[in-house]
C-alpha cells in the first residue's frame, strides 16, 4: 500500500508539471517594452517553484517508499544534528529563495515605477469609476484643464466633471471611452479613481495598477504590437465588476491621429 | 312589528344600493360628457444646445447597433420648427381627485444601448414595464429620492430576460441609469392625474381633464419648468402653448 501511495504521488507531481513545462496556460504573448525582465522574472519563480515542489513530493514518495513498512517497534530516526539544525536549514534554503527572486523583481518592478517617463511621453488620463472606464486626451495644446467633481454628471455625458465653458485647457480636451494608443510611443498614465478603488489591467502589456480613491497614481508604458487588446479591472468594485472593461487599440502613429480626430468630433 | 321591522330593513338596504348604482351611472355619464383636453406645442427659442456624440466602445454590441450614425445625447431633442421632444406636462392645480387613472400600461424599452422612451411620464401608481430588446445585459437602476416614499432599486435584465413590471408611489422627477453602460440615462416622470409627453414636433394633448380651471407644468430634464392657466370647458379642448429658452 505504501509503495502505491509513493508511485501515485510521484505521478501526480510529474503529471501537473507537464501543462507547466509545455506553456500550456502561460501569460498572452508581450507587447510592451518593460515587459522583457517581468516575465523572465515569472519563468524564474516558475522554474525555481517547480523544482523545489517536484524534489519535495519526490523526496516524500521515496521516504513513503522505504519507511512504510516499518513496525512500531522501530526506533524513530530524526533530522542529522536534530530539530534546531532541520529548521534553520529550511530557513536558510528558503531565505535564500525568497532574496534571490526578491532581488530580481525589484529591479523589474523599479524600471516601471522608479523610472520618470520620456518628456516627449503621451499624456492619458484614465477615470475607472463604477463600471466604466474614461479617457481624457489634451488634445492640440497639449495640457488638460483641472477636473471639478462637482461638474461630474452622466446624465451630460461629463464624466470626468469638465468645465469646457470656463477652463480654458480643457476646451480641446477629448473624452473618449476606448483607449487608443500610437505604437513605439511611450504613453505617461495618469489615474484616478472616481468612486471606489478599481485597477488598471491589460494582460498584454504587462500592465497591472490599482486605482486608489484620493490618490492620484501614473505609469508609462510603450506597446510595441499592433493590435486590439482588453483592459479589465481586477479589483472586485460592486456588482457591475464583472462588466468593468474597455479596450486599447494600438495604431500607427496616422491612424491614432485620425481616430483621435474622429472622437474629437463627438465631444 | 319583528317583521315589520325586518322588511324595512331590507326595503332600505336595496333602495340605498340603487340610488348608489344610479348616482355610479350619472356619475360616469356626466364625467364621460365633460371630460375635455388640454394640447398646444412646446417650443424651443433660440438654437438648440449642442448634444455630445456618445461613445459605446466598451460594448461591441451596442457600437454595432449604432454603426451607420452615431448616438447623440438627447437631453434636449429638438425637432421640427423649433419643437421640443420629451417635455412632460401635467397639471400642477386644479385636481380634484376625480379624474379616471389611465389604464394603459407603458413600456420603457432599452433599445441599442439608449432609453426608448427617453423620459417616460407616469400617473402615481400606474403600472408601467421594463423590458430590453438588446442582445447585451442591462441593469436598470432608478435613483430616486428615498424621503419622498419611492424606494430605488437596481436590476439586472439580460438578453430575453422577463419585463420587470411596477409602479411608483409618489410625483417625483426619478432618473435612470444603467451600471454596465454608463451612457444610458433616461427619467420616470412621476406626476398626479392626467398627463402628455411632447412628440418630436413638440405637440402634445392630454385626455381625460375634467371641466375645471388648471395650472398646467412644463417639465424638461434640462430646461426646467413653466407653467400656464388654463380653463377647460366641459367636453372641449383647452390651448396652451411653451417655450423654452435656449440656454
Amino acid at each position: 500500500m505504501g509503495k502505491f501511495v509513493a508511485v501515485t504521488i510521484v505521478v501526480i507531481a510529474i503529471v501537473s508539471a507537464i501543462p507547466i513545462l509545455r506553456h500550456t496556460w502561460w501569460m498572452a504573448p508581450d507587447i510592451s517594452q518593460h515587459g522583457a525582465p517581468i516575465d523572465e522574472q515569472m519563468s524564474e519563480t516558475m522554474a525555481e517553484a517547480g523544482i523545489s515542489f517536484l524534489a519535495s513530493q519526490i523526496i516524500l514518495a521515496l521516504f513513503i517508499w522505504k519507511f512504510s513498512g516499518s513496525r512500531p517497534s522501530d526506533p524513530i530516526k530524526s533530522f542529522p544534528g536534530g530539530a534546531k539544525t532541520m529548521v534553520w536549514a529550511a530557513f536558510l534554503l528558503v531565505g535564500t529563495e525568497v532574496l534571490a527572486l526578491g532581488v530580481f523583481g525589484v529591479k523589474a518592478w523599479a524600471n516601471v515605477y522608479f523610472a520618470a517617463p520620456a518628456a516627449n511621453a503621451l499624456p492619458v488620463q484614465v477615470q475607472a469609476g463604477q463600471f466604466a472606464f474614461y479617457f481624457r486626451y489634451p488634445g492640440p495644446d497639449g495640457s488638460f484643464g483641472p477636473l471639478h467633481p462637482d461638474l461630474i454628471s452622466e446624465a451630460n455625458a461629463n464624466f470626468f466633471g469638465i468645465d469646457v465653458d470656463h477652463d480654458p485647457d480643457s476646451k480641446d480636451d477629448i473624452v473618449t471611452a476606448e483607449m487608443a494608443i500610437p505604437v513605439n510611443r511611450e504613453i505617461h498614465l495618469l489615474m484616478h479613481a472616481k468612486d471606489v478603488g478599481h485597477s488598471f489591467f491589460v494582460p498584454e502589456l504587462r500592465v497591472q495598477q490599482d486605482f486608489v480613491p484620493g490618490l492620484d497614481l501614473s505609469l508609462h508604458f510603450t506597446a510595441t504590437k499592433i493590435g486590439r487588446y482588453e483592459i479589465v479591472c481586477t479589483q472586485l468594485c460592486g456588482l457591475g465588476h464583472y462588466n468593468m472593461k474597455a479596450y486599447l487599440s494600438v495604431m500607427s502613429q496616422e491612424d491614432f491621429d485620425s481616430w483621435l480626430k474622429k472622437e474629437a468630433a463627438l465631444q | 312589528m319583528k317583521s315589520l321591522h325586518g322588511c324595512n330593513f331590507v326595503a332600505m338596504l336595496v333602495a340605498l344600493a340603487m340610488v348608489a348604482a344610479g348616482a355610479l351611472m350619472l356619475g360616469q355619464q356626466v364625467n364621460a360628457a365633460a371630460e375635455g383636453t388640454i394640447t398646444g406645442t412646446v417650443k424651443l427659442d433660440g438654437t438648440a444646445p449642442h448634444m455630445k456624440g456618445i461613445d459605446m466602445s466598451k460594448d461591441p454590441y451596442c457600437v454595432k447597433q449604432h454603426e451607420n450614425s452615431p448616438a447623440h445625447l438627447e437631453n434636449v431633442v429638438v425637432g421640427q420648427g423649433g419643437g421640443l421632444e420629451n417635455v412632460v406636462l401635467y397639471i400642477s392645480e386644479g385636481l380634484t381627485g376625480n379624474e379616471a387613472a389611465s389604464s394603459e400600461e407603458p413600456v420603457f424599452d432599452q433599445k441599442g444601448c439608449l432609453y426608448t422612451p427617453h423620459v417616460l411620464a407616469l400617473d402615481v401608481n400606474q403600472k408601467f414595464k421594463v423590458i430590453t430588446s438588446d442582445q447585451t445585459t442591462h441593469n436598470i437602476h432608478p435613483l430616486p429620492n428615498a424621503m419622498t416614499g419611492n424606494i430605488p432599486w437596481n436590476k439586472s435584465q439580460p438578453p430575453g430576460a422577463p419585463p420587470i413590471e411596477t409602479s411608483w408611489k409618489t410625483p417625483e422627477m426619478i432618473s435612470v441609469k444603467c451600471n454596465i453602460h454608463p451612457w444610458m440615462h433616461g427619467y420616470f416622470a412621476v406626476v398626479k392625474g392626467p398627463h402628455a409627453t411632447t412628440d418630436g414636433n413638440g405637440a402634445y394633448t392630454i385626455h381625460n381633464v375634467p371641466a375645471g380651471n388648471y395650472t398646467v407644468t412644463a417639465w424638461q430634464e434640462d430646461l426646467g419648468t413653466q407653467t400656464a392657466k388654463v380653463t377647460v370647458a366641459a367636453g372641449k379642448a383647452a390651448n396652451a402653448n411653451f417655450t423654452f429658452k435656449g440656454k
